[in-house]
Order: structure tokens, then C-alpha cells, then sequence
């Protein structure tokens, strides 16, 4: 019944034999120990489970860890490198983008992604581009300001 | 949430994927799996295999075909959304596709897997109606073209059958003068279409020459709404005649208005004549543009 799958996460290839019903962000949590990726709803809705695969936000929590074979995924743990904040995350610290942080990771990945299809996003274009993700904490507000920020200091990288 | 177990096959070419259908009776496809892995989770489906088409290349881009274009079923709404040609010879379709869901939903979700899963909410069934798109359906002996119109037979029932799979969306283009466009009262939590319109005009001095127009989202499958088509056609573009002949919609809609806790069904019918409007008038409008 297993099924044995690699998927290159954070630039690392990282093999093992799952359940087909295993979601990508079991696989993440549950398998490698990677739980800075949130389950908020388990239902598509809140945005907390958000990944890159091969470079595109997708939810994981919608994801089969299956159709993720042979793919690359980046999770939060991975953005920075060597110890060195990527634009996004900097800018959220910067603006103060969160409270208590659990949406974070979803909602740095959803701007990720609006940055990647629009780097220069007006405040309206912002808001829409996270529609996908949810916040119980900030108002918003501040996660508007920190992309507006990561999009004047040159990106999402 | 997990999903009952189920037995992973994957499939790399059309030919096989049928293969797999035949030796696998009761097993589902997987595209995107954007209304099957949901389903899954809540086990209100427990398929003893899934088959996964997604990496099967052929089903997958979009590209001129005659008058029309051929979407590939695998082909993501995201991409629909940002494919130059869809924008031009077919806005009401990359509008729909633009506004279904969330930008990591349309990432994901597939207009074949949109249209088999045929949800009475959904936002391609409407516009392919619209503008007599027709799906293409291969099963293991050939081909076979299926009018958008007769495809959607129910509240999640196709004309589909259990050894098909949806190959491709063939949407003819606009040509010059003419307009399309697709607008929806969008469920404020997962922008699923409450009351969706899509109209295609074709202006010709002035007057409303040729109209196209479907309504879903408050009825179970997608309809075209031939009372408006009939009371626009011949009639000047503008606000006055589109405003008229919206309010006909009513004939189209019969007895047949879903309601649920979020839009009874006389709010739903009340909101459709507005929708209605608002297409036509974009519709008109883009008409004026190309
Ligand atoms: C949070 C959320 C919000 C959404 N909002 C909207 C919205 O606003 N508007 C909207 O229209 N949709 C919406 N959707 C649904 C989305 O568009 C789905 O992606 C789509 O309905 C199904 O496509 P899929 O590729 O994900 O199919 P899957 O989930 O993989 O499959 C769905 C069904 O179709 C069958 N199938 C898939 N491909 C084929 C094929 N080629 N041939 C035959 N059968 C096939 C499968 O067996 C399954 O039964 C939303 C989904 C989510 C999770
Ligand atoms: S946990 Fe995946 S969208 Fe909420
Ligand atoms: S910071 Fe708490 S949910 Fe967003």
C-alpha cells in the first residue's frame, strides 16, 4: 500500500515510504519534523499550510504528499540563507506583519507568490493576492505594510 | 482529517490511464485534486484506488485550433487566467478563471477537473455554456465532442461516462466586434459563484446583433438563458435594453433556484436579473473595444 517518494525539501532530497493518503503537510510536521508550516482549517480555506512546490504557493493541506514526488518544496525553514532573513521575512519583522505568527509562514509564501506575478502591488492588489489566507490577530493592516515594504526593498527573495 | 486508504496509481500517457480505469473499477482520477482531496479528507468519497493524471504532459497547455482555442483539461486556472490568447478572444473564460478561489487554488485546480466535478457553484460550467464551448471526451475507443450545453446534466452529473476522460475545452473566439464577459456574486469565504453570468455580444452598429448569455451558480448545472438572449437581440446596446432584458431571466430560471443557509433561493432569483445586467454590459462594452 506504501508508496516510496523523494521531494526535494529546502534543496534537500529527503526519501521515505508513505501512506497515499498522507497530505504534503503531514509529510512536512508529521514525517521531517518540519512544523513551522501551520495546519489552521485542514480545509483549503485559511492560507496556514502554505508551501512553494517547484517554486509556486500551493496548499499543502490539499496536497497528496504523493503528487509531490519528484518536486521541490520550500518551506519557511528554508527562505533565509545562512542565518540571513529573506526580504519578506525581514519586512515582517520590520512592520511589525504579525502577532502571535501562526498565519506567518502561510501568509509570507501568499506574498511570495503575489511578488513573483506582480513585484510592483498597489495596497488593493495586496489585499487580493492574500485573499486566500487568513489572519485572527493583525487587522491586516501590517502584513499590507510589510509586503508594500518587501516590494520596495527589491523583492520577495 | 485523513482520507480512508486508498491504492495510488499514476499515469503517464491517456492510453494508460484508461488501462489503469479499466483494471481498477470505482477508482477516481486526480488532477489538481482541489475537489477530490477535500472530498477524500470528509470521506464522502472512499475510491479503493486513484488514479493520477497529472503528470500525463499531453492534457496540459492551450493552443489555436480553427476559430477556436483548445484548452488542455490539465491546464491550471492560473494559467487560463494569464494566457494572452484567452484574454483577448475569450475574456468572459479568464475572467471566471481569474476570481475562482484564492491565487494557491487557482495554482492548482484544473478546468477539466473544474468541469468534471461539475459543481452548481463553480465558474467555468457557466462561461463554457455561454459561449458554446464544447468538452472532448476520450475513452478507450476514440473521441468524442460534447456540446458545454449537454455536458452539465446535474448537481455534480455530467454526461461523462465511467470509462471517459476529459482531454480538452474547445472555446471558439471572439472575433472583431465582439465582447465577452463573466461576472459573479462570489461567497465571501471560498468565492464559489452564489449567482454567476456570462455574456457574449455582438455589436454591430449600435445594435445588439447576435447575444449569448448563461446563468449558474442558483440552478443546478449552468444554463443558458435564451428569454434574455431572445429580448436583446436586435436591441440597441445600451443600459436601458440590457436592464430589459436581464429582467427576463426569470423565464430561464423557472422553478429550479437553489437556496441554502447562506442565499435563500428567492434572494439568489432576485440577484440573477442584476448579475445578468452587469454581463451584458461588459460584454457590450469589450464588443466596442476589439
Ligand atoms: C478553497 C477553494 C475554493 C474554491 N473556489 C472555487 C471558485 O470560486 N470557483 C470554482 O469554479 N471553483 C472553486 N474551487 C474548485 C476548484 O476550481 C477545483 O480546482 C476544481 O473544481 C477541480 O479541479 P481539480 O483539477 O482540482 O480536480 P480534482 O479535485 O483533481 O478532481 C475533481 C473531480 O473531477 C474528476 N476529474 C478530474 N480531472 C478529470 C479529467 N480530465 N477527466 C475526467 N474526470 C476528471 C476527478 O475524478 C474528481 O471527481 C475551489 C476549491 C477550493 C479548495
Ligand atoms: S490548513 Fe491548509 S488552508 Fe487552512
Ligand atoms: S498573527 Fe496571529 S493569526 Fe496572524
Amino acid at each position: 500500500m506504501k508508496v516510496p517518494i523523494t521531494i526535494s525539501i529546502n534543496g534537500r532530497a529527503r526519501s521515505a515510504e508513505v501512506e497515499p493518503r498522507l497530505l504534503l503537510v503531514q509529510f512536512l510536521r508529521d514525517v521531517l519534523g518540519l512544523t513551522g508550516t501551520k495546519i489552521g482549517c485542514d480545509t483549503s480555506q485559511c492560507g496556514a499550510c502554505m508551501v512553494l512546490l517547484d517554486g509556486i504557493a500551493v496548499k499543502s493541506c490539499t496536497c497528496l504528499a504523493v503528487q509531490a514526488d519528484g518536486c521541490a518544496v520550500t518551506t519557511i525553514e528554508g527562505l533565509a540563507s545562512n542565518g540571513q532573513l529573506s526580504a519578506l521575512q525581514e519586512a515582517f519583522w520590520e512592520k511589525h506583519g504579525l502577532q502571535c505568527g501562526f498565519c506567518t509562514p502561510g501568509m509570507i509564501f501568499a506574498a511570495y507568490e503575489l511578488l513573483r506575478t506582480n513585484p510592483n502591488p498597489s495596497p488593493e492588489q495586496i489585499r487580493h493576492g492574500l485573499e486566500g489566507n487568513m489572519c485572527r490577530c493583525t487587522g491586516y493592516q501590517n502584513i499590507v505594510r510589510a509586503v508594500q515594504a518587501a516590494a520596495a526593498a527589491g523583492g520577495r527573495a | 482529517m485523513f482520507a480512508a486508504n486508498f491504492e495510488y496509481l499514476r499515469a503517464t500517457s491517456l492510453a494508460e490511464a484508461h488501462r489503469l480505469l479499466a483494471a481498477n473499477p470505482g477508482a477516481k482520477l486526480l488532477a489538481g485534486g482541489h475537489s477530490l482531496v477535500p472530498l477524500l479528507k470528509l470521506r464522502l468519497a472512499a475510491p479503493p484506488a486513484v488514479i493520477d493524471i497529472g503528470p500525463i504532459t499531453e492534457l496540459r497547455g492551450i493552443a489555436g485550433q480553427g476559430d477556436s482555442l483548445r484548452i488542455g483539461a490539465l491546464t491550471t486556472h492560473a494559467a487560463v487566467a494569464a494566457s494572452a490568447e484567452v484574454r483577448t478572444s475569450a475574456a468572459a473564460l479568464a475572467e471566471a478563471a481569474a476570481g475562482v478561489g484564492d491565487p494557491a487554488v487557482r495554482n492548482r485546480g484544473t478546468i477539466g477537473g473544474n468541469i468534471a466535478h461539475a459543481d452548481p457553484a463553480s465558474d467555468l460550467p457557466t462561461v463554457l455554456v455561454a459561449l458554446d464551448a464544447a468538452v472532448v471526451a476520450v475513452g478507450p475507443k476514440g473521441e468524442r465532442t460534447i456540446p458545454a450545453a449537454e455536458f452539465f446534466t446535474g448537481i455534480m452529473t455530467t454526461a461523462l461516462r465511467d470509462n471517459e476522460i476529459v482531454a480538452a475545452v474547445v472555446v471558439p473566439m471572439s472575433k472583431r466586434g465582439v465582447g465577452s464577459a463573466y461576472v459573479k456574486f462570489a461567497h465571501p469565504a471560498s468565492r464559489y459563484a452564489v449567482v454567476g453570468a456570462a455574456a457574449r455580444v455582438a455589436v454591430n452598429k449600435g445594435t445588439c446583433a447576435e447575444v449569448q448569455v448563461a446563468v449558474g451558480g442558483l440552478v443546478p448545472h449552468a444554463r443558458r438563458a435564451s428569454a434574455v438572449e431572445r429580448a436583446l437581440t436586435g436591441q440597441p446596446a445600451e443600459a436601458a435594453s440590457f436592464q430589459a432584458a436581464a429582467a427576463r431571466v426569470r423565464e430561464d430560471l423557472g422553478g429550479d433556484v437553489n437556496g441554502d443557509v447562506f442565499a435563500s433561493a428567492e434572494y439568489r432569483a432576485a440577484m440573477a436579473p442584476v448579475y445578468v445586467k452587469r454581463a451584458l454590459a461588459a460584454a457590450a462594452a469589450r464588443a466596442g473595444l476589439t
